[in-house]
């Protein structure tokens, strides 16, 4: 059987699983569509949130930045598990003793306020509506390549595909397919980095690999990467940092605390039996994580070698499937050695069809010369060398899908790849898409608007939430604001400067009022929007930047690019919020009340419905 | 019954604000502040720094999560505050 065959096999198979399981769970009462009865084990639990979390950013775009950023990548790595250690302690447990299923009604109880519950509704919107159109690209990139077509046609099935799944089941069906989903996304990951680990190093665990010597030599895998990355004129891979140390900093606090503000993850800690158990699911949640998280450099930097290899017909470090052995001391600069872009290994031609990688024959000697031509130290030698510029142009969320690919891998593990991705991109879109569904029609309609409107209305417009929330991702999909996993990274910034103050301050401060809570949030989530639409339009709408009005120069705020901004964000939101809360009357007695009540776990009941 | 209730709340803040140091010290400490002058130290073949941004502070973090949830378990019954 050919790829394509295999890989709808492998597909059709994993999806015929998890409607199964959809199915044999079908959600009932409302309250079973949002939580699933209360009742998972925290280490089914844990892997549930592992699919939930682990989205398209993860899995499909993660390492293909990280292989582009080296070092800097680790903004990724560490915001992005950090911010577990934050949400087992400072939130996860008072949440779960709190006893209610949306971070709203969190916000709108312990601020008594319907107007709090309101902006915190908004504030889940930005966040959770900004993280869909980083899944959508990512949703794009994978079907584009799995039934060959462009990239836009593939977001547009996507958007079909994922209507039917999200709309489909409750969150019950949602937290047994997601452990399904989990195990399928992880051996999808794990398996390939195996292999080429092994190919590479001789040590099949990704995360030794990337720190032994390449096989059979005494060079360690990073210094010849860095070798070859320096030589061709890019940022050295161990040492380069994202913008400045500064920005790298700052970075990782928002991806941290946005992890912590993010309400999809948030609402699974309500769905364990005890607070203990709230405690211990972060836990088991950042393990399933973590396995993903600690091989994805290694999938980094040895994808990134092998792309360069196969620009020099494997002669770098040699292909034992293309039948090429290492040549010592290989001229880089020596055109005789780039691929001939006729010869170009099949996958190239795959990808060229979705429009992701290109080629332009720059110099029109039929061969591929893939270098910085940006850095002036090596201008000189690629001149001598009839060289015109950089010819291939790889788009990075493509990076670990074509990574088995790259590497010659044997047809099963692409084809398993690509239900990786899918299971990945699908299973948060889901999640995502039941937050978004729950806040307009429980916190929004039924709460403010519609008090009296029927547990079956209320579905009907959760699901119509859902409907209008795909169509607009899906439509900012087409024209990204960044790469899937800066997208992601966006809304985790507008998720750190609005929601996780306003938790923080419910639950560790006992004097924190609604106006200030309320000011707060208006003001970490205005700013934040504020130097993110400057930079990527408004609302992300190509055009319409508008940093001219802040002089012009991107990263106008120390340096610090607009992704990362959430950090700063929240800092204001915290000042504005203790600013105002001086000039306003104390909380009542009852609001003090809960307050202690929350931080002491003995108490806690099951969820009631939530009326 | 009466509990220690500040009392808890206040060990509680201390647990917190230690498992917090180390966060951050695996992380934006030996991850970022401190990782070129540690590169030049190899864990194998990686370098130092580089290794506890992509590595490390991960391995640290998750071993956190778990102290955190065990010690937090203990407070609980020190206090009488536990779940049934």
């Amino acid at each position: 059987m050919g790829l394509q065959g295999i890989t709808y096999l492998i597909v059709g198979a994993t999806f015929a699983l998890y409607i199964g399981i959809a199915l044999w769970a079908r959600a009932g009462s409302t309250k079973e569509f949002y939580v699933a009865g209360g009742s998972v084990h925290p280490v089914l639990n844990g892997m549930a949130t592992g699919a939930d979390w682990m989205s398209a950013a993860s899995f499909i775009s993660m390492a293909g930045l990280i292989a582009n950023m080296g070092y800097g990548g680790g903004l990724f790595l560490m915001g992005w598990t950090g911010g577990y250690v934050l949400l087992a302690m400072l939130l996860a447990p008072y949440l779960r003793k709190f006893g209610k299923f949306t971070v709203p009604q969190f916000v709108g109880d312990r601020f008594y306020s319907k107007g709090a519950s309101t902006v915190a509704v908004i504030c889940l919107l930005a966040a959770s509506l900004t993280y869909i159109i980083g899944q959508m690209t990512g949703v794009g990139v994978a079907f584009s390549r799995f039934l060959g077509v462009s990239n836009t046609m593939g977001v547009f099935i996507g958007m079909a595909i994922v209507f039917v799944y999200a709309v489909f089941g409750g969150m019950k069906g949602i937290t047994y397919t997601q452990v399904a989903q989990y195990c399928v996304l992880i051996i999808a990951y794990t398996v390939p980095a195996i292999f080429i680990s092994l190919q590479l190093t001789g040590n099949p665990l990704p995360q030794l690999g990337l720190g032994s010597d390449m096989a059979g030599t005494n060079v360690a895998l990073l210094t010849k990467l860095d070798q070859v990355v320096t030589d061709l004129g890019f940022g050295k891979y161990t040492t380069m940092t994202r913008l400045s140390q500064l920005n790298y900093f700052v970075y990782t606090v928002s991806l941290m605390i946005g992890t912590a503000g993010l309400p999809h993850v948030i609402v699974r800690f309500f769905t364990v039996p005890k607070v203990r158990d709230a405690r211990a699911s972060a836990g088991w949640a950042l393990v399933f994580i973590a396995i993903l998280y600690t091989t994805a450099p290694g999938v980094a930097a040895m994808a990134r070698l092998n792309l360069h290899n196969t620009t020099y017909q494997y002669k770098i470090m040699g292909n034992e499937k293309a039948g090429v052995a290492q040549v010592d001391d290989l001229d880089l600069f020596d055109s005789n050695n780039n691929l001939v872009y006729e010869d170009r290994p099949a996958w190239m031609k795959r990808w060229e069809v979705t429009g992701l990688l290109k080629f332009n024959d720059k110099n029109g000697d039929g061969r591929i010369q893939y270098y910085n031509d940006k850095n002036e130290s090596i201008k000189d030698k690629a001149a001598a060398a009839g060289w015109a510029g950089s010819e291939l142009t790889v788009n990075r969320d493509i990076m670990v899908l074509a990574n088995p690919e790259i590497a010659l891998l044997p047809n099963w593990v692409i084809a398993l790849v690509a239900a990786g991705g899918l299971a990945a991109a699908l299973s948060t879109a889901a999640g995502l898409l039941l937050a978004i569904s729950s806040a307009i029609s429980h916190d929004l309609l039924k709460e403010k608007f519609m008090p009296d409107l029927s547990e079956k209305g209320e579905l009907m417009a959760g699901k119509i939430a859902m409907a209008c929330s795909i169509f607009v991702a899906g439509y900012l999909g087409l024209n990204p604001p960044d790469f899937a996993a800066g997208t992601v990274a966006i809304a985790f910034g507008l998720a750190a400067s609005s929601i996780f103050p306003a938790l923080m301050l419910g639950i560790f401060s006992r004097t924190m009022n609604k106006e200030g809570a309320i000011a707060g949030m208006l003001a970490g989530l205005g700013i934040t929007m504020l130097y993110v639409f400057a930079h990527k339009g408004l609302f992300f709408i190509k055009g319409t930047e508008f940093l001219g009005l802040f002089g012009g120069k991107a990263n106008f705020f120390f340096g610090i690019e607009p992704n990362a901004f959430g950090a700063i964000g929240a800092v204001v939101n915290f000042a504005v919020a203790f600013a105002v809360k001086r000039m306003f009357p104390a909380p009542p007695e009852e609001i003090v009340a809960l307050v202690e009540s929350v931080r002491i776990p003995r108490g806690s009941k099951e969820i009631g419905g939530a009326h | 019954m009466q509990h220690d209730s500040v009392g808890y709340w206040k060990a509680t803040l201390a647990l917190i604000r230690n498992v917090l140091i180390v966060w951050f010290v695996v992380s934006y400490g030996l991850g970022i502040i401190l990782a070129p002058a540690l590169n030049s130290i190899k864990l194998g073949g990686y370098p130092l720094g580089f290794w506890f941004a992509q590595q490390g502070s991960i391995y640290v973090f998750v071993a956190l999560i778990f102290y955190y949830a065990k010690a937090m378990g203990k407070l609980d019954e020190k206090f009488d505050v536990h779940e049934d």
